[in-house]
């Protein structure tokens, strides 16, 4: 666990990134993070956060294919959103608890 | 800061060659994960493991329910080799399997593979087993890029963080 700076505001994280109330979120945040991961957020990037975050909020454990089946966007389209990360930069940057299913 | 450096794992190839339910699923969900955690993902499909690609089998796949001691009964007690020769037992038990692994948001082969190919990992097939099996590419499901020897397959693992994981 660590205090960390993001977006001007004082924030707890997970060793590895991860924010550890959800509600300590807010858009900016979401821009720094995505920036240090190398990634820039568009409308559709942030439709897929809020979704995740409505999710998450309600309990749900996220899968890959629960998200590709939400009509948000599908597997393909979140590759292309978030590369090499789908589930874990998104979750990230959505300021949710790191993925912890293996599919 | 660590003192020494980490060496991430950049490249998985995959060598299925078994085509029991347990078997092409390892391999499917590990493939997936390795996808996921943005590592480039190659899989072949050999011999048995052809089932796993095959669009008659692929979807059908079954669990052993003789010669498979870790077999148990839903309440855990051992499931006898016996009632598991008797006709339809393996079917039965085998699509018990899958049915707990869709609640588990685990989704059928078919789907599977499109999981795989939409994250860039890609699908090969064993061109002996093929030949062998008589099969043609027409059968195989349409997310295998190609049919190719080991040679070629060897050839696509190079890079010293590459790691090849038979299943």
């Amino acid at each position: 666990m660590a205090e960390k700076t993001i977006a001007g505001k004082q924030i707890n994280v997970t060793d590895d990134g991860y924010l550890e109330d959800m509600s300590q979120w807010n858009e900016d945040v979401a821009k720094e993070i995505a920036n240090e991961i190398g990634i820039e957020l568009t409308d559709k990037h942030f439709e897929v956060l809020k979704y995740l975050r409505e999710k998450s909020a309600a309990g749900e454990a996220l899968s890959i294919r629960s998200v590709g089946k939400s009509g948000v966007v599908d597997i393909k389209g979140l590759y292309k959103l978030f590369p090499k990360g789908p589930l874990k930069f998104s979750s990230k940057i959505a300021g949710i608890p790191k993925p912890t299913s293996c599919v | 800061m660590d003192s020494q450096e980490k060496k991430p794992l950049e490249k998985v190839c995959f060598i299925c060659a078994k085509g029991s339910l347990e078997d092409v699923y390892a391999t499917l969900v590990m493939a997936n994960g390795a996808v996921m955690e943005g590592i480039e993902t190659k899989v072949f499909f050999t011999f048995f493991g052809l089932d796993g690609i095959t669009k008659k089998t692929m979807n059908h796949l079954h669990t052993a329910t003789t010669g498979n001691p870790a077999m148990r009964m839903p309440g855990g007690l051992p499931f006898p080799t016996m009632l598991g020769g008797i006709p339809g037992v393996e079917a039965a038990v085998s699509s018990m399997m899958r049915k707990q692994m869709e609640d588990l948001d685990m989704p059928p082969v078919d789907e599977f593979l499109e999981m795989i190919t939409a994250g860039g990992g890609e699908l090969f097939a064993c061109k002996l087993a093929i030949d062998m099996f008589k099969l043609k590419k027409e059968d195989l499901s349409d997310e295998v890029s190609a049919i190719l020897t080991i040679g070629e397959f060897y050839e696509m693992c190079d890079g010293d963080r590459t790691q090849i994981i038979f299943t």
